[in-house]
């Protein structure tokens, strides 16, 4: 009735896991019946949760990623704890069946689950405004991509209080994470979990990719299209490229867990080889799919807050369309170790340091769009400059391995883990702070507050060094990833380090979460009047803060890139109306994707415990969904010209934070003036 | 009418009462993170320095040599641009600041062919540099390709089981679990493989690891130059037993080997299809084993796939 | 943008980069283009699998032993001609010919339903001669790309039942037609996938 689903699968003999789970429950029980006695049900339903806006998707995808980043973080501290304390002959805290699971959700979670959500909610809410236009170009597809990816992070966490998690690293190579070395559940979660946030991502890559190359303001050539944009467009072809791999590869490993297959098992002639092929096939354009926009992100920031243009913006295009193929050509360099031979190795590492190429040409166009600067020390640009510097280090690591011989020594080593987590905390996570707090006043219309920015900044600045330059030096004396305990007890102070360097991003951790707090107290002092708080150069500082949820009343005639600041220079008011307006239609909210994702949950909790009647009732009411979707005529919702003319009139008297700002119901109220 | 020309975003007032790191640190930025980096520096650098003692940075046979020495040309070459490039990057931060009226302001100032010829040429100079390190070093140190010595080389086959190290000397006829024995000055021959999962065999301060996976054989030529006691583990993560895979390394000199050999002749026990079906349960932290007689070899069956091994779900965990 | 006013910029000489957005049946129309070509990067992973897995019989039976090129060819022949029939119901639907579409999607419908039985066949006589997925790698590989294409021309055919439906209740909507427009390159698509089937898996048999 229940397939293997019994009592047994809920760990009442962990603690710390109960305990989790007794703190989750509390904390989701309070907030639902907070919202619950606030009557605040039918507007999150309304305004959020079938909104198809941009703008909102954006928002609940950084939200998404924010809260996922203290779940993987937590293993992250518990990994550091334990391998803390587990040097000679202690054991430390965490059995292997524990530690195992736990590396290997921090993996999947930091990568699928925290820096995917962060990269695409971003380029949700920016690329439309940069273009100039209404929204993306399928805006309910937008909102079942972000219900995709929310239902995936639902499943990873019930695997934590049902069942179990995989054991097997976050790629989950064969044969290990074949039936026969996993037995349990744990590899089933981790695939049906994937397998549905990745089909959100492709769509969502689908989507970007439309809308860059087809929906833009009139004028906006190629040439004339902000950087930011470029970098979302091979980020979301390099999506489209290989998220079907990885729904292919896991689709293998699935059939041969589920219906007895052979492509990677050990007998009958399966080959695990093609499976760690195929995985990085996927797994090096992935790593560029979250780097690139990050590179974007810092491209805007350093030219806005330098006050001149991004300093060779052709060849900064030309370099990102370069590392967006090249990427596909690498992935061969995760595993020199495999034996493939000289050629091979050489050829991979040959490509893996053409790579290095246009990414140092970034770096040196970044460098001088800085010179000849008169740069404002706000918070973004102290993400800017402290990801340069840590960046490089990070590059060059890799380059070092990306030279066979080398990589014989460091494969798998503490090296490498150092020098992964320092372009992806260097690169990513800087990426996403700078550009959560650079269009951050765009989205709420006010700013964060700066002091407490600054103190973030540090924090994980500060914490990485102290976490990561200890496991270079560790991975040079031998030590391997994944242990759970070692004897070399001349390593626990390094280890010390590392975990205070944690504890030091811990605080930024919550640093954040204080910041926010603090500003949205603050945000009548912080508040943006002029939508264009950093002196910006594109489109989107054109708008309002908040921007209506048109974007744009009239749609601009680009003439050069940096749009915004050519219009401010030749004194062009943006909100100037050259004519009389118009009614505006906007797509309306749909539920499609909430339901979708309930039953997608539904499916892939049922798939997982092998629930047959479950998983029918999960497809068919999916399928349901769908139909009574694709049956709907009534799709837009009319914006009358009166409405629309009176908005415009608020904003260019009053100034901005009125109309559409969430936070703001109070204050309008309470007929407080802003 | 709203024209935003904001010239001077001032930023955020601070919150009053509250004294937090950043705000007792100047507004402009340049100076503390100059410290800051020194600091880093000197952390990195130290830790890198207690980092030779052992490990790769300390090989002890002609391999590990071989690739300490690309690792510190690469990094040498590598840090000439990394260097001044975080150099400049933290100098221009600095005296670009809005508040230092010294510098100048080039507002439109957005391209430059010199530049840019420059700027693409450093890279593409140490790529190509690095490439030939790259390809040269695949060729020399490719893991199955032999050492150039006048000694013929040992033998060894090694599998990897759950998870402990087999070590097999098919010529001497005798076995070892989760320790190995080698002769000084002798090039090394190991033929490896697995009976269930991936491992990868790895000496750090001998050099080169190298994959072993079930059904297949993979090659490594290894040397030991001088007579010590090293660690080995497994680098590729294979299941609960994963960081108990140590084995100990003994490199004798020749007598010294020979005499090992004899002694495990007499003393070991007998390594027949019992014994090695034992062998195959999953164990964690299993000791150090001897066996003085290998009657039938049992790694071709190994490498051509006819062992078959499955972990029960308590083995699993 | 309204299609007038595209015209117009056409007119003008204004390339089309610069037009801005594009309307709603190229923008739809490209988004699927774009999804397609995710598809197919999907069947080239499983082609790949197939060619490196198609040796590893495990000392069962073989690709030559298994296929038989003369139902291959009637497979093709059939899928190939709802290709056609397919086109002409595209065309009646262009023209909101409500007749001539019903005919030839209907024979499309039959056709996909007959390449469907026929492969079918095929893996059910494989499968009780002991020759099913999970008996060698090389099976296992055969079972999914081939498989992997049914199911896309199970999913196509139940597309196009749903297709009929909506033009029978809601009509000939742009919306509809957009639909349609999609389902057409959805088809042609199985076809092309199904010539890199039938070269790479049966005609390269050995």
């Amino acid at each position: 009735m229940f397939g293997r689903l019994s009592w047994s699968a809920i760990p009442f003999d962990q603690p710390i896991v109960m305990g989790t789970c007794a703190t989750v429950g509390i904390v989701l029980a309070t907030v639902f019946g907070l919202v619950t006695l606030k009557g605040g049900w039918p507007y999150l339903w309304r305004e959020w949760i079938t909104s198809v806006d941009h703008k909102r998707i954006g928002v609940m995808y950084m939200i998404l990623g924010l809260v996922m980043l203290v779940r993987g973080f937590s293993d992250a501290i518990m990994m550091r704890t334990q391998l803390a304390l587990a040097a000679g002959h202690a054991q430390g805290y965490l059995p292997p069946e524990h530690y195992d699971q736990i590396f290997s959700a921090h993996g999947t979670i930091m990568i699928f689950f925290v820096a995917m959500p962060f990269v695409v909610g971003l380029m949700n809410f920016a690329v439309p405004l940069q273009l100039g236009v209404r929204d993306v170009a399928f805006p309910k597809l937008n909102s079942v991509s972000f219900w995709l990816t929310a239902s995936g992070v639902l499943l990873v966490n019930l695997s934590l209080f049902v069942g179990e998690f995989a054991r097997t690293g976050w790629l989950a190579y064969p044969p290990l994470s074949e039936l026969a070395y996993s037995p349990g559940v744990g590899v089933d979660y981790y695939l049906w979990s994937l397998q549905l946030s990745g089909m959100g991502t492709l769509l969502a890559g689908i989507n970007l990719t439309t809308t860059i190359l087809k929906m833009r303001a009139p004028g906006m050539g190629y040439s004339r299209m902000p950087i930011f944009c470029w970098t979302a467009l091979a980020s979301n072809l390099l999506i489209v490229a290989a998220f079907p791999v990885l729904t292919a590869t896991f689709a293998m490993l699935l059939l041969d867990r589920y219906g007895g297959f052979h492509f990677f098992t050990n007998e009958l002639g399966g080959n695990p080889m093609m499976y760690i092929n195929l995985i990085w096939i996927w797994g090096h354009p992935e790593v560029y799919i979250l780097i690139l926009p990050a590179f974007g992100v810092f491209s805007e920031v350093v030219a806005t807050f330098s006050g001149k243009p991004l300093f060779g913006y052709r060849s900064m295009v030309l370099a990102t369309m370069a590392i967006c193929m090249l990427s596909f050509m690498v992935w061969l360099h995760h595993f020199f170790t495999m034996g493939a031979g000289a050629d091979v190795n050489g050829f991979f590492g040959i490509m893996t340091m053409i790579i290095a190429v246009p990414t140092g040409v970034k770096v040196f166009n970044w460098l001088f769009t800085l010179y000849g600067g008169r740069i404002q020390y706000s918070v973004p640009i102290y993400w800017t400059v402290g990801f340069i510097v840590t960046f490089v280090i990070g590059g060059m690591t890799g380059v070092l391995m990306a030279i066979p011989p080398a990589d014989f020594v460091l494969h798998n080593s503490l090296f490498l883990i150092a020098h992964f987590h320092n372009v992806a905390i260097g690169g990513v996570v800087f990426g996403a702070m700078a550009g959560y707090t650079y269009w951050f006043p765009k989205a709420f219309g006010f700013k964060l507050n700066e002091p407490l920015g600054k103190a973030v900044f540090w924090c994980w600045f500060i914490g990485f060094y102290l976490a990561f330059m200890p496991l270079y030096a560790l991975g040079l004396m031998g030590a391997t990833r994944r242990m759970q305990h070692y004897p070399d007890t001349h390593w626990q102070p390094l280890m010390l380090v590392a975990l205070a360097g944690a504890v030091v991003i811990l605080l930024g951790i919550a640093l954040t979460a204080v910041q926010l707090a603090v500003s949205i107290r603050q945000r009548h002092v912080e508040r943006d009047r002029t939508g264009d708080p950093w002196n910006g150069r594109t489109l989107e500082w054109s708008t309002p803060s908040p921007p209506p949820a048109w974007n744009f009343t009239h749609m601009s005639n680009v003439q050069q890139s940096d749009a915004y600041w050519q219009m401010k220079e030749e004194g062009v008011a943006p909100t100037a109306s050259p004519g009389a307006f118009v009614d505006m239609y906007l797509p309306r909210n749909s539920p499609v994707g909430v339901f979708l994702a309930f039953f997608a949950v539904i499916l892939g909790f049922a798939l997982i415990w092998r629930i047959d009647w479950l998983a029918a009732v999960g497809l068919i009411g999916a399928v349901v969904v769908v139909l009574r979707e694709a049956w709907k005529t009534d799709l837009e919702v009319r914006v009358p010209a009166e409405e629309v003319a009176a908005f415009e009139r608020t904003y260019a008297t009053r100034g901005p934070g009125t109309s559409g700002a969430v936070l703001d119901r109070k204050a309008a109220r309470s007929g407080e003036r802003s | 009418m709203a024209l935003s020309t904001n010239t001077d975003p001032s930023p955020a007032m601070p919150i009053p009462g509250r004294t937090c790191l950043a705000a007792r640190l100047k507004s402009d930025g340049g100076e503390p993170r100059r410290k800051w980096t020194l600091l880093t520096s000197i952390l990195w650098g130290s830790a890198f320095l207690t980092s030779c003692q052992e490990g790769p940075l300390d090989p002890h046979g002609p391999i590990g040599q071989a690739e300490r020495v690309i690792l510190y040309d690469a990094t040498g070459i590598m840090l000439a641009v990394v260097i001044p490039v975080i150099v400049l990057t933290l100098l221009f931060a600095w005296w670009f600041r809005s508040g230092n009226r010294r510098a100048t302001y080039r507002s439109e100032w957005e391209y430059s062919g010199r530049i840019e010829l420059i700027i693409w040429a450093i890279p593409a100079l140490v790529i190509l540099f690095l490439g030939g390190i790259a390809w040269i070093g695949s060729h020399d140190l490719d893991p199955p390709k032999p050492l150039t010595s006048a000694a013929a080389p040992l033998e060894v086959e090694v599998v990897s089981l759950d998870w402990r190290w087999l070590f097999i000397y098919p010529h001497e006829r005798v076995a070892t679990v989760n320790y190995l024995v080698i002769p000084t000055d002798v090039p090394v021959h190991f033929r490896l493989t697995s009976t269930s999962v991936m491992n990868s065999f790895f000496i750090p301060e001998l050099g080169s690891q190298i994959y072993t996976m079930p059904g297949m054989t993979t090659q490594l030529n290894l040397q030991a130059d001088k007579p010590g006691a090293y660690s080995g583990i497994s680098a590729q993560f294979s299941g609960p037993g994963f960081s108990d895979m140590r084995f100990g390394v003994r490199a004798e000199s020749g007598e010294g080997f020979a005499t090992w050999v004899a002694h495990t002749r007499e003393q070991g026990g007998v390594l027949d299809g019992p014994t090695f079906a034992e062998l195959l349960r999953p164990t964690r932290a299993g000791g150090e084993l001897t066996y003085g007689s290998v009657p039938d070899d049992p790694f071709e069956s190994v490498a051509e796939g006819r062992t078959r091994t499955r972990w029960s779900t308590k083995e699993a965990l | 943008m309204s299609v007038g006013e595209q015209t117009l910029l056409a007119e003008s000489g204004v390339p089309l980069s610069l037009r801005g957005p594009a309307p709603v049946r190229v923008v739809a129309g490209f988004g699927f283009w774009l999804f397609l070509l995710s598809d197919i990067i999907l069947f080239a992973v499983l082609f790949a699998t197939y060619s490196v897995l198609s040796g590893s019989t495990a000392g069962g039976p073989t690709a030559t032993e298994l296929f038989d090129k003369k139902h291959v060819f009637l497979e093709t022949v059939c899928l190939l001609a709802s290709s056609v029939t397919c086109g002409f119901g595209s065309l009646a639907v262009q023209r909101t010919d409500a007749r001539a579409m019903y005919f030839w999607m209907g024979v499309t419908f039959l056709l996909g339903v007959t390449f469907l039985s026929l492969e079918g066949r095929e893996f059910a006589g494989m499968v009780a001669a002991g020759a099913g997925p999970s008996h060698s790698a090389f099976l296992s590989a055969f079972f999914t790309l081939v498989g992997t294409h049914g199911l896309h021309v199970s999913l196509g055919l139940v597309w196009l039942l749903i297709m009929l439906l909506q033009v029978t209740t809601l009509g000939f909507q742009p919306m509809v037609g957009r639909r349609f427009f999609a389902f057409g390159l959805f088809w042609h698509a199985l076809d092309i996938v199904w010539i890199g089937v039938f070269t790479i898996v049966y005609l390269g048999a050995r």
